[in-house]
């Protein structure tokens, strides 16, 4: 498995020491229509839990969390330039930041496909 | 008259079935369509009648404008027609209910227009010497009086222009009072049913915000924020009646609590007209409260402003509020100003504003207050909440009411878009009271709850007015219920359909251009 969830709706994506976060598609599918995405830029230094991002849509604006520590290696020009990627492609094209794990441990407390998919439903 | 010459109009929607024709104008009947003011004057008409420029010589230094500035100039009449219809075409709190949540007053009482009309307060400025304006004076020490009794707590500063701008009042003291003490702190929590400039404010100030979660009955988690509490925490901002329309009944021990870690209370008192005359927030602990003027004591936000956010505070707080404050000696009212304040009032943190506060919204809010007087406050807030709990008990069984069960609301009745089906929301609900006639209520906040609708009906509605926008409300409620996908296309009456939303905040035109210009820049 290399891809993992939280209960704030962002996904990671696992490669070797760098992972991918994103905002997962339940998560697009209740903010509606994203017209805002800031991300953070190359060099920042993330804590887990901690604000890393900023998404806005026509019905709110929410913080996007780290989902662990580490520090950005990329963030998604792409996304800012065009929000609507993140309602095309939540688990796509429409990341958010690009990362360098500072403790790979940390993954552990995080949820796999099919735990988020019931996590969802309990929603 | 140019009438709109680009022949561009917003998208009507197709005409459903009614066998409507289009008009020559695309007036229909009374309902005129209205070309914006840049269409309808051009650059060689004018209203006025102006001297020639003088010749004298310029001091700008080759600054100057060196071509035309390209406002379209209208005549008077052409000007009073354009905004007369386009106000026809708006929803005012006089023409109908105005069930916007967390927005409070919706009434405008026309005594209050009559007293701040008057010279004595409409025309002086807050330069003149102080003892050519000691009524206007009286009227802000006396208003402040008001404002004391009223929250039990012990000091006002009246400079606030607005409630964010008294929430940053509070917490500029609220650090001055802790960087007096050596007690420099970082963190402010912020319950996730407080309002939200809450946080923004205390990020501003240059606090880390934190989250309290909210408890199963919509209420702030008590044992949560306690177990927060710390060195680290210098306030505790809480909104009470919070924005579920809930009153925190823990709030008491909330500011024990705080105060006992070390940290100070500041409460969001933007409803405070659910309370007023029931419940003195002194008497619950808080150390600095604002109060919208606008939204307590009439003239509303809903009719477009100015605001007004004078902030009560607790002894502990009152050697850091801000200056200028107005002080009665004897019979006379003196302004005490930085050169004045000398020992007595050495700590305060500085100054909100230039000058003295909203002077228009003062004399207003005064007239209301001492044409209500104490029984009466007490009145509204009791009609206020009863409206909201009628509106809260004869729709429950159609909308899903969260906190329903939790007992009687206060001043606001919140409701979510469970049930609603086949793909239709809080947004297709709130279009269908377009059609029906009502200005929609607040959707989407609280965020607390899924797809929100916060209704704030206010307290001067009558129970025949209240049924109407019940029974109204009830027939869209119904239909989302029923999956009926007519309601993706609503408004179906009103002068514009669905605007683009998404467009609007994703391209936002925010500047004029000439068709030919418009073209070029696509």
């Amino acid at each position: 498995m290399n891809t993992y969830f939280t209960k704030e709706h962002e996904w990671i994506r696992v490669e070797g020491d760098t992972a991918t976060v994103g905002i997962t598609d339940f998560a697009q599918a209740q903010l509606g229509d994203v017209v805002f995405v800031e991300v953070p830029s190359e060099g920042t230094q993330l804590q887990k839990g901690k604000e890393a991002a900023v998404v806005e849509s026509v019905k709110a604006a929410s913080d996007v969390y780290a989902p662990v520590s580490g520090e950005v290696v990329e963030g998604n020009q792409a996304l800012v330039d065009d929000p609507a990627l993140v309602n095309s492609a939540a688990e796509g094209d429409g990341w958010f930041f690009k990362l360098r794990l500072s403790d790979n441990s940390e993954l552990n407390g995080l949820m796999g496909a099919d735990e988020y998919k019931a996590f969802c439903d309990s929603q | 008259m140019n009438v709109n010459p680009s022949g561009w109009r917003p998208d009507m929607g197709a005409s459903e079935g009614g066998g409507e024709t289009e008009t020559f104008t695309g007036n229909r009947a009374l309902m005129l369509e209205e070309s914006l003011i840049f269409e309808l004057g051009d650059t060689g008409t004018t209203g006025v009648d102006l001297e020639p420029k003088p010749s004298a010589a310029t001091r700008l230094g080759g600054l100057e404008r060196n071509r035309p500035i390209g406002l379209a100039g209208l005549t008077e009449p052409q000007t009073v027609r354009h905004y007369t219809r386009l106000s026809r075409q708006n929803y005012a709190i006089d023409l109908g209910l105005f069930p916007l949540g967390s927005c409070t007053m919706k009434h405008n009482p026309r005594l209050n227009e009559k007293v701040a009309r008057m010279p004595g307060f409409a025309d002086i400025h807050p330069l003149q010497p102080t003892d050519t304006v000691q009524g206007a004076l009286a009227l802000i020490e006396m208003l402040g009086e008001w404002l004391i009794k009223l929250t039990g707590m012990h000091s006002v500063a009246m400079s606030p222009k607005a409630g964010a701008h008294g929430e940053l009042c509070g917490l500029l003291a609220i650090r001055a009072a802790l960087e007096a003490r050596g007690d420099a702190r970082e963190v402010v929590l912020v319950p996730e049913s407080a309002h939200g400039t809450n946080p923004a404010t205390a990020a501003f100030v240059g606090y880390r915000v934190e989250n309290i979660p909210a408890n199963e009955r919509g209420r702030v988690d008590l044992d949560a924020l306690k177990s927060r509490l710390g060195p680290d925490v210098a306030a505790v901002m809480i909104t009470n009646p919070n924005t579920c329309g809930l009153f925190e009944p823990d709030m008491a021990a909330i500011s024990e609590a705080v105060h006992a870690a070390g940290g100070l209370v500041y409460c969001d008192g933007a409803n405070f007209n659910a309370i007023v005359g029931r419940v003195r927030p002194g008497d619950l602990g808080i150390d600095a409260m604002h109060i919208n003027l606008h939204k307590t004591f009439s003239t509303p936000h809903g009719g477009g402003g100015p605001g007004s956010g004078p902030v009560v505070f607790s002894e502990a707080l009152t050697p850091f509020a801000p200056l200028p404050f107005v002080e009665r000696q004897g019979d006379q009212f003196t302004l005490v100003e930085e050169e004045s304040a000398g020992e007595h009032h050495g700590q305060s943190f500085g100054r909100m504003t230039a000058f003295h506060g909203q002077m228009g919204m003062f004399t207003r809010a005064m007239a209301y207050i001492l044409s209500h007087g104490a029984d009466g406050l007490r009145q509204v807030s009791e009609d206020a909440v009863l409206n909201a709990n009628y509106i809260l008990r004869s729709l429950e069984d159609v909308l899903d009411a969260p906190f329903g069960a939790s007992g009687p609301c206060m001043h606001e009745a919140l409701f979510s878009d469970k049930g609603f089906r086949d793909g239709l929301g809080t947004l297709d609900l709130a279009k269908g009271l377009i059609d029906e006639g009502f200005h929609p209520m607040t959707m989407y906040f609280p965020l607390v709850v899924h797809g929100a609708m916060l209704i704030e009906p206010t307290e001067t509605e009558s129970k025949a007015a209240l049924d109407q926008f019940i029974g109204a409300l009830r027939s869209v409620a119904e239909r989302a219920k029923a999956g009926d996908q007519s309601l993706k296309a609503a408004p179906v009456h009103a002068p514009r359909r669905r605007l683009d939303e998404t467009l609007a905040a994703r391209k936002p035109v925010l500047v004029y251009k000439e068709p030919e210009q418009a073209e070029a820049a696509e």
